[in-house]
C-alpha cells in the first residue's frame, strides 16, 4: 500500500524544478508534477452580477484560432448541493450561525469556505437581503465610501457581520482561483497569465483595489483589460481574421455594454500605420448604474400595480418572485415573435399551491411600453438624461442613474466626445456634426440579446445619424454577449505576446490634484482653487510623467490630502497644466488623494520639498509619487482614503 | 500369572517417583498438543481470514488481533490524502434528489399531494402553469433528453434483424420474422445526458423540501 503513490509518473524530473509557487497556500502542492510556467491564458470577467472564467491552451494554438474554454466554477446551489455552472453569481451570503445544517456548505476543496459565495448566495438571499451582499463591484467605484471598511450589506441589522466591497471582490476570485485549482491541479493560476476585466469607466482607485484583490489570492501578475475593449477583442478572435474586412480605416466603433447592473459606453477608432490597421480606444463614457435589473424591475412594478387596481396587496416576497417570472416572460416575449401574452404566476408560500396562487400576464404591449419607451425611449440627440436633486436619506446607497433612457445617456455621451478624434487624421467628422458619429456599433450584455432591444438602439442611432447627412451605422455581427469579455479578456492575453491585433489605449482620462491658488484671502470666500494636470489623457502602460516644476512642501508625519479630479474630454492638457476655471461636465471630483511621509530618518515636522510623479504600470493601473527634491527619495499617495470620518 | 490383565479401574496404591514421571510426561504430552492445535488455527485464520472455520473455542484472541491488522491497513491509505473533501456520488440519493429538485423548481410534491376535487379546473390550471413550467426548467437543466425514434409519430417503419428491444417496444400482431414493419405510435425518449448536483456529506436527501419558518 505504501506503493500506492510511487505509480506517479516522474519522467521528465532530470532538470529541477526551479519555480515553485512561492506563497501558494495549498496543500496539495507538494505531488505537483514537472510541469511548470505560463501554460494558460486566463481571462477573468469580474461582473457586477456575475463571475466568468475563461482559459485557452497557448501551446495548442495554431494561426487564427484561439478557442478558449469557458471554465465550469463547481458551486454551491442550495445548502448541501453543489454544481457546475459556467456564470459564478456575484453575490456574497452572510449565514446565521444557526441557519445552515453543518456540513451542508462544503465545496470540492473546502469542507467550510469562509464565504457562501455564487448561486447559493443568490438563492438564499432572495429569501433574507438583509444577509445578502450584492454589487459589491458597484460600491468600489462610489465615490465617498471606505471600500475597505465592513459596509455591506448596507441594509443589514446590526448583529449581521458585514464586509467590506473589497472583501467580497476577494471573495469571489478567491472561489475561481480555488475552482481552477481543483480542475487544473497540474497548472496553478499563480503562474498563468491571467487578465481581469473591469468597467472602462472604473476610476483609478477602483482599479487599485481589483489589483489589490487580485494580489490577496495569490494572483500577483494578474493585469487589467478594460470590458467594452475585451468585448472588442473577443469579436475580433471570433472573427477569425476576417474582422479585417468588416472594419475599415476611419471607422468609429461604438461598443455598448449593458450587463445585469451597469451601463458601460466605449468608443474605438480604426486607423491606418504603415499599411496595417490600428485600433485606438479613444473615449470611454461615465459609470451608468442602470442595466437588466432595472428592467425586471419596471416590469415586475407594472405588473404589480395592475394587480393592486384588482385591489390586491402584494408582499415584499412576491413583488420578488414576480421579478424572477417577469424576467422568464420578458425573454419568451423576446424570443417568440408570436406569443403575444404570458401568462405569469406567482405561487403562495404555503404547501398549498392551488388557490393561494397569484395570477397576471405580461403582454406584449406592456414591454414595449415599459422596457423599449421606457429604456430605449426614440429622443433626439440633444436630449440629456434628466437629473433631479436627489432627495435627502441617501446615504448609504448607491448612486443609481436617475434616469432609465439609456438612449439620453448615449446621446449625452456622444455629444461630449465630440473631439474624441480631432487627433486622429484618418477620421474626419463633417463640421456641422453636434455628436461624434459611430460607423460601426458592437454590443454586449445579456440585455442586448433581445431583438427588439437592439434593433431599437441601431433605430435610434441611426436617427440621429441621418439627421446629419451621415451613413448608417451597421452592426458588427458574431458577437457572444454573456461570455463575450472573458474570452476576450482571455485572448488578450495571447495578443500580448505579441499575436493579433493589439487595441491602444492608455489611461481614459486626464487628472488633475487641486491646489489652492495664491491669493489674498476674502472673508467669506473659499479659497480659490487650480486644478493641475499631473497625467494627461491616453498615457500607456508602462509610462510616467513628472512634475519637476511644481513643488510642494509636505510635513514629515503629517497626513497631507489633494482634492483629485478626472476628465474625459480634455484631451489637450498636458502634465502642467493649471486650470483655473472649468465646467463641472469637464471635471468630474473623485475621492480625495492622501500621502503621509514617513519619519524614518527625519526629524517630525520637517517640510521637505517634493514634485508629484505620474505612471501608469503594465498592471493598468495609476500610481501617484511625491518625488523629493533633495534626495530623489519616493512615497507613495494613496487613492483609497475613502475612509469615512 | 499366566494370563496378563490390565485392570483399568484400578487405582494405584502407591505414589512413587514412576508415577510421577508418567503424569508429567502427560502433561507434557497435552500442552505440546494444545499448542499445536493452537498454531494450527492461527495459521489458518491468517491465512484466509474471510473463511473462518468454526474455530474452536480456545481462539478468540487471534481473530480480534486480524481485524485489528485490517484497521490499520486502511489507515495507511487514507493518510496522505486528507485535504480533498468527498462528494458523495448522486447514485443511491439520486431518487430523493430528483424529487427535491422538482419540489424545488416546480412545488411538484405540494402539487401532488393536494387535494384537487375541491378546485375548479381554472385553479388547477392556473397552478398546473406552476408545476409545468418548473418541471421543465429542472428537467432540461439536469437531463439531456432524445427521441428514440426520429420518424414522424403515425408513419410506417422497418425495423431490421437485431434491432435493440430494449429501445424499441413490439406490440399488437407480433408474428413472423424480422425485418418487422408496423406504425410508430411513440416516438419514445431516451436520456442523452445527465448532471445532477453533487451532494455534500451532511446533506440529507430525504429532506426534498425543509420546512419554511420566517422571523
Amino acid at each position: 500500500m505504501k506503493d500506492l503513490f510511487s505509480l506517479q509518473p516522474k519522467p521528465v524530473e532530470a532538470k529541477p524544478v526551479v519555480e515553485e509557487p512561492e506563497t501558494q497556500p495549498d496543500e496539495s502542492v507538494a505531488e505537483e508534477p514537472a510541469q511548470s510556467g505560463t501554460r494558460f491564458s486566463v481571462g477573468i470577467d469580474l461582473g457586477t452580477t456575475h463571475c466568468v472564467l475563461s482559459y485557452a491552451d497557448l501551446n495548442n494554438i495554431d494561426d487564427e484560432e484561439f478557442s478558449p474554454l469557458v471554465m465550469a466554477i463547481p458551486q454551491l446551489t442550495s445548502p448541501g448541493s453543489v454544481e457546475d455552472k459556467q456564470q459564478l453569481p456575484s453575490f456574497l451570503y452572510q449565514a446565521h450561525a444557526a441557519e445552515l445544517a453543518e456540513d451542508s456548505t462544503s465545496l470540492p476543496w473546502a469542507a467550510k469556505p469562509n464565504y457562501l459565495v455564487g448561486e447559493i448566495a443568490r438563492n438564499l438571499g432572495s429569501k433574507t437581503p438583509i444577509r445578502l451582499v450584492s454589487s459589491a463591484k458597484s460600491w468600489l467605484c462610489h465615490a465617498g465610501v471606505d471600500c475597505k471598511a465592513p459596509i455591506l450589506p448596507a441594509e443589514a441589522p446590526e448583529d449581521v457581520e458585514r464586509v467590506s466591497p473589497f472583501q467580497a471582490t476577494t471573495a469571489y476570485l478567491q472561489h475561481m482561483c480555488d475552482a481552477w485549482r481543483s480542475l487544473h491541479p497540474e497548472a496553478p493560476l499563480n503562474q498563468q497569465d491571467v487578465v481581469i476585466t473591469v468597467p472602462a469607466s472604473f476610476d483609478p482607485a477602483a482599479r487599485e483595489l481589483t489589483v489589490e484583490a487580485a494580489r490577496a489570492v495569490g494572483l500577483d501578475q494578474a493585469i487589467l483589460l478594460e470590458e467594452p475593449q475585451a468585448a472588442l477583442y473577443s469579436w475580433i478572435e471570433k472573427s477569425h481574421g476576417d474582422w479585417r474586412k468588416q472594419a475599415e480605416v476611419g471607422d468609429i466603433i461604438l461598443v455598448i455594454d449593458i450587463g445585469g447592473g451597469t451601463t458601460d459606453l466605449s468608443l474605438i477608432a480604426v486607423t491606418q500605420q504603415e499599411g496595417n490597421l490600428e485600433l485606438t480606444r479613444v473615449a470611454v463614457g461615465d459609470h451608468i448604474l442602470l442595466g437588466g435589473d432595472n428592467m425586471d424591475l419596471a416590469l415586475a412594478y407594472t405588473v404589480k400595480a395592475k394587480l393592486e387596481k384588482d385591489g390586491k396587496r402584494l408582499e415584499p416576497w412576491q413583488v420578488q418572485a414576480l421579478t424572477h417570472s417577469c424576467r422568464d416572460a420578458k425573454e419568451k416575449l423576446f424570443t417568440h415573435a408570436d406569443i403575444d401574452n404570458i401568462p405569469l404566476v406567482v405561487a403562495s408560500r404555503g404547501s398549498s399551491l392551488i388557490g393561494g396562487t397569484l395570477r397576471s400576464e405580461l403582454t406584449r404591449e406592456e414591454v414595449n411600453r415599459v422596457l423599449v419607451e421606457g429604456f430605449l425611449p426614440k429622443v433626439s440627440v440633444s436630449d440629456r438624461p434628466i437629473s433631479r436633486p436627489r432627495t435627502g436619506l441617501r446615504t448609504a446607497g448607491l448612486p443609481y442613474a436617475q434616469d432609465a433612457g439609456i438612449t439620453r445617456h448615449l446621446a449625452a455621451f456622444l455629444a461630449k466626445q465630440q473631439g474624441a478624434t480631432d487627433e486622429l487624421k484618418d477620421i474626419n467628422l463633417p463640421e456641422h456634426a453636434s455628436f461624434l458619429h459611430p460607423t460601426a456599433v458592437l454590443f454586449n450584455g445579456g440585455v442586448l440579446k433581445a431583438d427588439t432591444l437592439a434593433e431599437r438602439l441601431m433605430e435610434v442611432l441611426n436617427s440621429w445619424l441621418s439627421a446629419e447627412q451621415a451613413p448608417e451605422a451597421r452592426l458588427l455581427e458574431g458577437a457572444d454577449l454573456d461570455l463575450a469579455v472573458a474570452r476576450g479578456a482571455a485572448y488578450y492575453g495571447y495578443v500580448r505576446k505579441g499575436k493579433g491585433v493589439r487595441i491602444k489605449g492608455g489611461t481614459a482620462a486626464s487628472y488633475y490634484v487641486g491646489i489652492e491658488s495664491a491669493m489674498p484671502a476674502v472673508p467669506g470666500m473659499a479659497p480659490e482653487i487650480q486644478a493641475l494636470c499631473i497625467a494627461p489623457f491616453g498615457m500607456e502602460e508602462g509610462t510616467q510623467q513628472e512634475l519637476p516644476d511644481d513643488e510642494f512642501g509636505l510635513v514629515i508625519g503629517e497626513p497631507v490630502r489633494f482634492r483629485f479630479f478626472a476628465s474625459n474630454t480634455r484631451r489637450e492638457d498636458k502634465v502642467g497644466t493649471r486650470l483655473d476655471y472649468w465646467t463641472n461636465e469637464e471635471l468630474d471630483e473623485l475621492d480625495e488623494i492622501e500621502i503621509t511621509l514617513p519619519e524614518e530618518n527625519r526629524r517630525p515636522g520637517e517640510v521637505i520639498p517634493v514634485h508629484l510623479c505620474a505612471a501608469v504600470t503594465e498592471v493598468g493601473t495609476l500610481e501617484l509619487q511625491a518625488v523629493s527634491q533633495k534626495d530623489n527619495g519616493r512615497w507613495k499617495i494613496e487613492f483609497d482614503v475613502r475612509a469615512g470620518e | 500369572m499366566n494370563n496378563y490383565v490390565i485392570d483399568l479401574t484400578l487405582k494405584p496404591t502407591t505414589f512413587d517417583l514412576w508415577h510421577v514421571c508418567l503424569a508429567g510426561t502427560v502433561a507434557v504430552l497435552a500442552l505440546i498438543l494444545i499448542v499445536l492445535l493452537l498454531a494450527m488455527v492461527i495459521s489458518l485464520a491468517r491465512r484466509k481470514p474471510e473463511i473462518q472455520p468454526a474455530a474452536p473455542a480456545p481462539a478468540p484472541e487471534p481473530i480480534v488481533k486480524v481485524v485489528e491488522k485490517i484497521v490499520e491497513v486502511e489507515k495507511l491509505v487514507h493518510a496522505p490524502v486528507p485535504e480533498p473533501v468527498v462528494l458523495k456520488e448522486a447514485t443511491p440519493d439520486a431518487a430523493l434528489q430528483l424529487l427535491g429538485l422538482l419540489q424545488k423548481e416546480a412545488r411538484f410534491i405540494d402539487f401532488i399531494k393536494e387535494d384537487i376535487a375541491a378546485y375548479g379546473d381554472a385553479d388547477i390550471g392556473v397552478a398546473a402553469r406552476v408545476v409545468h413550467e418548473g418541471c421543465n426548467k429542472a428537467i432540461n437543466e439536469h437531463f439531456t433528453l432524445a427521441t428514440v425514434r426520429n420518424e414522424q409519430e403515425g408513419s410506417k417503419i422497418t425495423l431490421p434483424q437485431g434491432f435493440d428491444a430494449a429501445a424499441v417496444r413490439l406490440t399488437g400482431n407480433i408474428v413472423g420474422t424480422a425485418p418487422f414493419t408496423g406504425t410508430l405510435v411513440h416516438k419514445g425518449w431516451q436520456v442523452t445526458g445527465i448532471s445532477l448536483p453533487k451532494l455534500t456529506a451532511g446533506h440529507n436527501a430525504a429532506i426534498v423540501a425543509p420546512a419554511e419558518v420566517e422571523l
